[in-house]
């Protein structure tokens, strides 16, 4: 059933007893567990598996890894789509689905392919210099044309239905990569008895040992590797982290990972998430992260069969695929003769072996003629050929006569790049390493070290040595010792090569970033028109962008640069390696935090008994406070809301007001630190007395304000907005431990200690006098308006303060937290026949509109006390936070817009917030604006809309007309300009 | 990042919030507007050594002053706000 006829017939890292069927472009075809997406495709002759981004050029699988830029494929369907998934790193599971991207209307013909006939149009800098063409173009034709010819994968449009999770990790010793390397690291660490981290990208330990035939210690690399893995399971310190990429390094040893839980399963089991995202604190670091293979710019380097040597190994060795039956070997040194020796054992025919060295080591030479190979030294690949696939490919040789032979793979090694991205996001620079032709790593950040490939310590005997010696040093250094792990026996041959990047002047197009479809003659054009240092050049032709981050890019873009420029390598200098190091879902990132979840929702103590009366929610920062309560029969809520204010404004009514900060201030300096905090006198409050507070910021505008009362000599109990109540408990604690650290105070908020019922309306005395228990004197002489007292209900302690936001006779009840309920419905109970009506925050913003009490619309961060008309509150007596700033002429300018009533002058029409005000008859241009609506509502005890507004010149208009006008939703109406009081200006309702 | 609090232990910096310079002293009441003006509006942007005030918010709530390089980010010295 399964025709993999391009599987090897033994050998390979794969378990041939189970077959797994998967679909790719609605093909059905067949793979083992242990081949990635990428190896089973190669394994039934797929080789064509993508267009590219630009051209549309048929790509197909170049590497064997996370650098993949060819074969990103979309991954499964609907709303768990996910596009740009790179097709070698997708392990293979039953049912996989995966289609080629970037094809239309298949990806045999596409249609796309035109654009190739057009490339002098979009080569580098297109995109900027489009911008330039007349706007309109832009927006309507060239960017929907641009976006359907030139995208990646399609996103999916649904929700996602995973879940992520986040998750922290600390350790002494953490170790990247699990090659050679990282294992002896681990092993060093461990055995020492660090608590270890061992981080794998891969789904299987090893590195590139599962890839290549060679032995450690008299046994086959996997075969090591699975015994050194054996031990360290054992370890009860150590924990391995597979399937994980480490994809940042963060200030402080922190490293940022993902690891992909489920995504090698159709989907992910109900109890784990599909991803986790880790935060790992580590004390040292071993970045054991290997290196990648580069290849060679040449013309024709980016058709279906060019594979980096390194690759073709990995599917012989580990997947047991033959990647291709005529085969020709580019090598820039030693390294490309491993894959001859493993193409010969795995069948494949050899047509020629280029190599750019003059002198090929006598070693090599005689492998090609033992097996008859054609061995052209000192030569380049000029060229290839082929329409969806490799057929031929042309070389020259060292005196440049060009020749062409059949082949269905060109196996490329340009040599190996350490992957240093980790040790260089800090902002540290990779040295030029003129030995090795590649980047190592500069000065490291602190607490990391490198070890094998990735410091451009190739054989397998140095990555092994050079891991137990600095997995070894970070446990010593963490304050473990142990003796050395003996070095097992590998191979340690040299790795001989010539400095080639680049075959200029070969047939067709040469890429040098195959994701993004940039030529060496893009980069010539970036040099061309001024674009020449590193940076410069990679933003105008978007090299090495996205998902490449450089990985197969980068150095040979910097070395077209330097000869561009008649400049060394090391003289271009480097683009700046940023995290993340390979893609990562932004669901991982957000973890859990979504939707509902994407921050705390905080109810009050009575939020239940609310839900249960009726109540609708709005959410106030993270509070869901109580908005109106419905009644059978009322259209909207309007009707609603009117009720509300009527019955306070009539009766009685009871608002949950527990939302409001709460801070108790207690400490010989506390009457002193209040006299900094607020704008106003708190040290002359008399205990069992209350006060208005105004809070400024230094700068001289209004920060906050709320409510002191005086517990006794040196305890306050303050309040503050809902909104602040966080940052004004910040600031106070400023003030105290930075301005007056020597004032003996401490500071605790209460918020969610008690909760605070706003009682409210002319019957609410008897109201309370109903529900408390027996005994407090209410009366006017002996609890008047700003004053508290103690008192119980139900035998609970709680404290009745007396003032009012809404210009009734009013009480706010603090009640402890977990009586709330009870005293809700004790209130409900023995106030019904007071007519005793909850209320909530919309009614509850009705009365202080009405009333003129500033709230969030007027302490906007731009309004001085003055502004509010509370300009005398500020004390001048005393040294306050922003009592000096507040003086700045431009702060007691005149002209500056105050708070000022407004009513529409048909008494009719509503006043929305936001709209600007103008002079009637002068022009609706910005610089007649004379101020802006800051609250609006219907008043139903006017029976009316009102407004509150900030008028520039407003106490000299009050009595005169203004327009009223909002632009954005079509309003425009003249109103009258009023005192910011509605209702009893006096104040004698509060006070009776 | 991550910031030695004197009286938690080292902690990641999501636990803390930052306020901004820690030098500025602030004036006495009574000095001409332009100090004032200089004390909460004028800041240096020093490329190296830096002392910026930071609060333990999601901890001990102490205001500290850390020291730290603006250049490698790396913490030199952390200190209780009150003894500074």
């Amino acid at each position: 059933m399964s025709a993999q006829r391009w599987r090897l017939g033994e050998g390979g890292l794969i378990d041939r007893s189970r077959v797994l069927p998967f679909r790719f472009d609605e093909r059905l075809l067949h793979g083992h567990p242990g081949d990635t997406l990428a190896s089973a495709l190669l394994a039934n002759g797929v080789r064509l598996v993508g267009r590219s981004f630009k051209y549309h050029r048929p790509r197909g699988i170049l590497s064997a890894g996370p650098e993949e830029p060819n074969a990103l494929v979309e991954l499964r369907g609907g709303a768990r789509r996910e596009p740009n998934t790179r097709a070698t790193q997708v392990e293979l599971f039953e049912g996989l689905e995966a289609r080629s991207q970037n094809r239309w209307p298949s990806l045999g013909f596409d249609l796309g392919a035109v654009n190739g006939v057009l490339a002098p149009m979009i080569g580098a800098g297109f995109y900027y210099k489009t911008f330039m063409w007349p706007a309109a173009f832009w927006e309507k034709l060239y960017e929907p044309l641009i976006r359907r010819a030139a995208g990646l994968g399609r996103a999916p449009q649904a929700a996602d239905p995973d879940r992520y999770e986040r998750a922290h990790a600390h350790c002494d010793v953490l170790v990247i990569g699990a090659g050679p390397a990282g294992l002896m690291a681990a092993l060093a660490a461990g055995r020492a008895g660090a608590r270890v981290l061992l981080v794998e990208e891969d789904a299987a330990l090893g590195g590139r040992l599962l890839s290549e035939a060679e032995e450690v210690d008299g046994r086959p690399g996997a075969e090591w590797a699975g015994a050194v893995e054996a031990e360290l399971a054992d370890m009860p310190r150590l924990r391995i982290l597979r399937r994980t990429s480490a994809f940042a390094l963060l200030d402080g040893g922190v490293v940022a990972a993902v690891e992909r839980v489920a995504d090698h399963l159709p989907e992910p089991p109900a109890h784990l998430p599909r991803q986790r995202s880790w935060k790992i604190v580590a004390r040292r670091i071993v970045l054991a992260a290997g290196a990648i293979e580069r290849p060679v710019v040449f013309g024709g380097n980016d058709r279906p069969g060019v594979m980096l040597a390194g690759a073709v190994r990995s599917y012989l060795n580990r997947h047991a695929v033959l990647p291709g039956r005529r085969a020709v070997v580019f090598t820039v040194g030693d390294d490309g003769w491993r894959s001859v020796a493993d193409l010969l054992r795995g069948g494949a025919q050899i047509d020629a072996v280029v190599d750019a060295r003059a002198e090929v080591p006598p070693e090599q030479a005689q492998l090609a003629a033992r097996h008859g190979l054609r061995l052209v030294a000192g030569g380049r690949v000029t060229g290839t050929q082929g329409g969806r696939h490799l057929t031929a490919v042309r070389f020259a040789d060292a005196a440049g006569r060009e020749e062409g032979v059949g082949a269905d793979l060109l196996a490329v090694s340009g040599g190996w790049n350490p992957s240093l991205h980790l040790a260089c996001h800090l902002g540290n620079r990779p040295r030029w390493d003129a030995a090795i032709h590649a980047f190592v790593p500069g000065e490291l950040p602190p607490g990391l070290v490198v070890a094998g490939a990735a410091a451009g310590r190739f054989s397998t005997h140095a990555a092994l040595a050079d891991g137990a010696a600095t997995g070894l040093a970070a446990a010593q250094a963490c304050g473990f010792d142990a003796a050395a792990p003996e070095i097992p026996r590998a191979e340690d041959a040299p790795r001989d090569a010539v400095p080639l990047f680049h075959v200029p002047g070969g047939r067709g197009k040469a890429f040098v970033d195959l994701q993004h479809d940039v030529t060496d003659a893009d980069i010539a054009l970036a040099h061309r028109e001024g674009f020449r240092a590193a940076e410069h050049a990679k933003r105008y032709t978007t090299l090495g962008m996205a998902t490449d981050q450089g990985k197969t890019a980068g150095v040979n873009g910097l070395a077209i640069l330097a000869r561009l420029a008649g400049q060394a390598i090391s003289e271009v200098g480097t683009t700046t390696h940023r995290p993340p190091w390979t893609p990562v879902a932004i669901g991982a990132v957000a973890g859990p935090h979504r939707g509902r979840h994407f921050r705390p929702a905080r109810h009050t103590p009575l939020h239940d008994w609310a839900a249960a009366n009726g109540a609708s929610f709005v959410e106030a920062g993270l509070w869901y406070r109580a908005q109106w309560y419905a009644r059978p029969g009322e259209a909207g809520w309007r009707d609603s809301v009117d009720r509300e204010v009527l019955a306070v404004r009539n009766a009685v009514g009871v608002c949950d007001v527990s939302t409001l900060g709460k801070i108790e201030v207690a400490g010989p300096g506390a009457a002193a630190l209040l006299d900094l905090v607020y704008a106003n006198t708190i040290s002359t409050l008399a205990v069992g007395r209350l006060r208005y507070g105004l809070m400024l910021r230094e700068d001289g505008f209004v920060m906050d304000d709320g409510t002191v009362a005086r517990l006794a000599e040196d305890r306050f109990f303050v309040t503050t907005t809902t909104a602040n109540a966080g940052a004004v408990l910040q600031h106070l604690e400023y003030c105290h431990q930075v301005l007056r650290p020597a004032l003996d105070v401490s500071l605790l908020s209460v918020t969610d200690a008690w909760a605070q019922l706003s009682v409210a309306g002319p019957r609410a005395r008897d109201l309370l006098a109903a529900v408390l228990d027996p005994g407090p004197d209410l009366s006017n002489a002996a609890l008047p308006h700003m004053a508290w007292i103690a008192v119980r209900l139900g035998g609970v302690p709680c404290r009745l303060y007396r003032l009012s936001f809404s210009g009734e006779l009013a009480y706010e009840l603090g009640v402890p937290a977990d009586y709330a309920e009870a005293a809700m419905r004790r209130i409900m109970e023995r106030g019904a026949s007071f007519g005793v009506t909850p209320y909530g925050t919309e009614a509850l913003g009705v009365l202080r509109i009405e009333k003129g009490h500033p709230a969030g619309g007027e302490l906007n961060g731009q309004t001085t006390a003055r502004d509010l008309g509370l300009g005398r509150l500020v004390s001048t007596r005393k040294d306050c936070i922003g009592r000096r700033l507040a003086e700045r002429p431009a702060l007691t300018d005149p002209a500056r817009p105050v708070l000022v009533g407004l009513k529409p002058a048909d008494g009719r029409t509503p006043i929305r917030a936001g709209s600007h005000l103008l002079e009637p008859g002068v022009a609706a241009v910005t610089a007649n604006g004379l101020g802006h609506v800051t609250s609006a509502c219907f008043s139903p005890t006017l029976g009316m809309p009102i407004a509150l507004a900030l008028l520039s010149d407003g106490t000299a208009r009050l009595g005169q007309r203004i327009r009223v006008f909002d632009p954005l939703r079509g309003g425009d109406l003249e109103a009258e300009i009023c005192p910011p009081v509605f209702v009893d200006p006096q104040g004698e309702r509060s006070r009776g | 990042m991550r910031i030695n609090c004197p009286f938690c232990g080292t902690r990641g910096n999501e636990e803390f919030t930052v306020l901004g310079a820690a030098d500025p002293v602030r004036p006495d009441a009574d000095a001409p507007v332009p100090d004032w003006v200089a004390y909460a509006h004028a800041r240096e942007n020093p490329r190296g050594p830096h002392r910026d005030l930071w609060q333990h918010q999601h901890g001990c709530r102490a205001w500290l002053v850390v020291e730290r390089d603006t250049l490698t980010h790396a913490v030199i010295a952390v200190r209780p706000a009150r003894d500074a």
